[in-house]
């Protein structure tokens, strides 16, 4: 876990791969209020780095510090962005550094094409080249047709895209996304991934925020859950999904009568009434499905339907952000099953996954 | 380090001049007021300010002449009052925090709202004092060494209230806000010589009016364009808007190189 993880350091050659980002002990509060508690980050080169967390985790905080925006507390240990310490030479990291934050820092008064020039010339480019650059970059994000009208006139998609397009423009060749897709319609949201996948494709290294575990799943090489100002987990998609036990076979039955015969005998489940169909908590492995089919054959249940799936970053992040924030031992999993019962059922009728439980379980 | 301050600030005042092209309603509408109150008082109040004034009788002509100085000035203090209320609104808007995270000058930002708003006030008081020309102001002797001096006046008075303003609007929350906070630039020229003499004040309200920026500013305007006694209100007028200017700088800057919330 981070908390062992060798000191950080930003310097080139220091580590096996340069660091872009590296920070420990990072802390920030707002009078008594701890929104960081000493994260740790250390996030290599030309990867992209996923800060997963809910509303309040500290993922704006976080990123706030680390593009200079706002000054980390005293206490926190040293921090460097593209080899510079953030505290000695701020403006060197600014240089360095592409920051699109959550809400569009975009100048609504003036045109998508006058935005991109006011880059162009804080980044004290030539004048043709500046237009050369601002004229590749509207065409790259489908903004040539938008160009000429006011950014206020834009939709949330355009706005994000031509927010992106402005952060390009020097360079940069660490970005910061500070939850990119938040707001954008679905087909919105997966042009973004495509163009945070086109910025790793050129050697950027991406720092993004993001509530949905889908984006960090499809997106980051690293992962690390904030949770309460703390890093609850860290590491790929695929090791997050190995600490939590959230797997589970899925039993579907055409018969009712063998729905409710086997929701007598199993002792553990959550069932849907109407798809006639029980979740059985599983890690997958052999030998729990054979105990599991051996149960059936034994009472001569015969599902129509048996599936089998794998953890996925809900229930790590339900696991991990769910009030406790200890990674949750394996024993944990039928009180884990309930309490996410109670959540849904008042809420989800719809949810064609809602879970019921069996009364003791409940009551306990 | 000087050459960035001075292109990124360049950059930042071609900005706002675009804002101020593209939507001149803000800076129209400021421009009313000192309009309205110019022919308000010359052709309702005018006759009866001029006898009361002048002793003598009505002269209208005269009023005109004594009270055009006091609007140009305080058509400043009403373009001001826009300046807070765009910076305001502009610290709303999220290309701040970009502004932030670049490596450009910092105070590039509010340099570029300074010299826009200058360029606009003095651009306004050219404005109102057509008007007034329109209606039968003339200067009387003024060298153009003195129209010189007058429109060094404005520019530095303008430049003193404008980073006042620039602060006002910074701690402002909202363009509301804003807008009342900066209320005194538009108060304190009615509570000036700019419509009455400060002799024919009550007594006790004299040293509001005399202990103020607008009023040295004024009569030095006055003894600029129309010769009449100019005194120690010159350099008073300098010594305000220097202060102003320093005061106005100092706190906004501090202002803006605070942490955003």
């Amino acid at each position: 876990m981070p908390s062992s993880a060798p000191p950080a350091n930003g310097r080139p050659g220091a580590g096996r791969a340069p660091l872009a980002i590296s920070a420990t002990a990072l802390r920030k509060s707002y009078g008594d209020k701890r929104v960081l508690d000493g994260i740790d980050l250390r996030i290599p080169a030309g990867t992209v780095f996923a800060l997963l967390g809910p509303n309040g985790a500290g993922k704006t905080t976080a990123v706030q510090i680390l593009s200079t925006l706002i000054a980390a507390d005293p206490g926190s240990g040293p921090v460097h962005v593209g080899g510079h310490d953030l505290a000695v030479d701020p403006q060197a990291v600014r240089a360095a550094i592409g920051v699109t934050g959550q809400f569009s820092a975009v100048d609504q008064l003036i045109t998508g094409e006058e935005n991109m020039l006011l880059m162009a010339d804080l980044h004290h480019l030539p004048r043709r080249e500046g237009r050369r650059v601002a004229a590749g970059l509207l065409r790259r994000f489908d903004l040539v047709e938008a160009a000429k009208k006011p950014a206020a006139t834009y939709s949330g998609g355009m706005r994000r895209r031509l927010d992106i397009a402005m952060t390009l423009v020097g360079d940069p060749r660490i970005i910061f996304l500070d939850e990119p897709t938040t707001g954008l319609d679905p087909r919105s949201r997966h042009a973004m991934w495509g163009i945070i996948r086109e910025l790793v494709a050129d050697g950027v290294t991406v720092f993004l925020t993001t509530q949905y575990l889908d984006e960090a799943d499809e997106l980051a090489d690293r992962i690390a859950v904030l949770s309460d100002g703390r890093i609850a987990a860290e590491g790929s998609a695929d090791e997050l999904k190995r600490i939590v036990p959230g797997g589970h076979v899925r039993l579907r039955f055409a018969d009712p009568a063998a729905y409710r015969h086997a929701a007598d005998a199993l002792r553990e489940y959550s069932g849907h009434v109407e798809s006639l169909s029980l979740q059985v908590p599983s890690d997958g492995s052999q030998r729990e499905l054979r105990s599991l089919l051996d149960q059936l054959d034994a009472l001569g249940i015969q599902a129509d339907e048996l599936t089998v799936h794998t953890p996925d970053l809900d229930d790590v992040f339900f696991a991990l952000t769910g009030g406790d924030t200890r990674v949750p031992a394996q024993t944990d999993r039928t009180a884990r099953t309930t309490d996410r019962t109670a959540r849904t059922d008042q809420t989800a009728r719809t949810d064609q996954t809602a879970r019921t439980v069996k009364p003791e379980e409940t009551l306990r | 380090m000087t050459a960035l301050a001075v292109r990124d600030s360049a950059t930042m005042l071609r900005r706002n001049l675009l804002h101020a092209r593209r939507y001149p309603s803000l800076t129209l509408n400021l421009l009313l007021t000192p309009i309205m109150l110019l022919l308000l008082f010359v052709y309702l109040f005018g006759d009866v300010m001029s006898a009361g004034i002048g002793g003598g009788g009505p002269d209208r002509a005269e009023y005109i002449a004594y009270i055009v100085p006091g609007i140009l000035l305080m058509t400043i203090g009403g373009t001001v009052v826009g300046t807070a209320v765009s910076v305001s609104n502009d610290m709303t808007e999220g290309i701040i925090a970009r502004f932030r995270t670049m490596a450009i000058h910092r105070g590039s930002v509010l340099i570029g709202h300074v010299v826009g708003s200058v360029l606009q006030a003095i651009l306004s008081v050219v404005l109102v004092g057509a008007v007034g020309v329109a209606i039968g102001f003339r200067s009387t002797d003024a060298t153009p060494l003195e129209w010189l001096a007058a429109l060094g006046l404005l520019v530095l008075f303008a430049t003193a209230l404008t980073w006042i303003a620039v602060g006002m609007g910074l701690i402002s929350p909202n363009a509301e806000a804003a807008s009342n906070n900066a209320l005194p630039m538009i108060l304190l020229p009615l509570l000036s010589s700019a419509f009455i003499p400060i002799g024919t004040m009550p007594g006790w309200f004299q040293p509001v009016a005399e202990y103020q920026p607008f009023t040295p500013a004024i009569e030095t305007l006055r003894g600029l364009l129309l010769g009449t006694e100019i005194g120690h209100n010159g350099w008073l007028t300098v010594a305000w808007s220097v202060g102003l200017a320093v005061l106005g700088y100092l706190w906004s800057t501090a202002r803006f190189n605070r942490d955003p919330k």
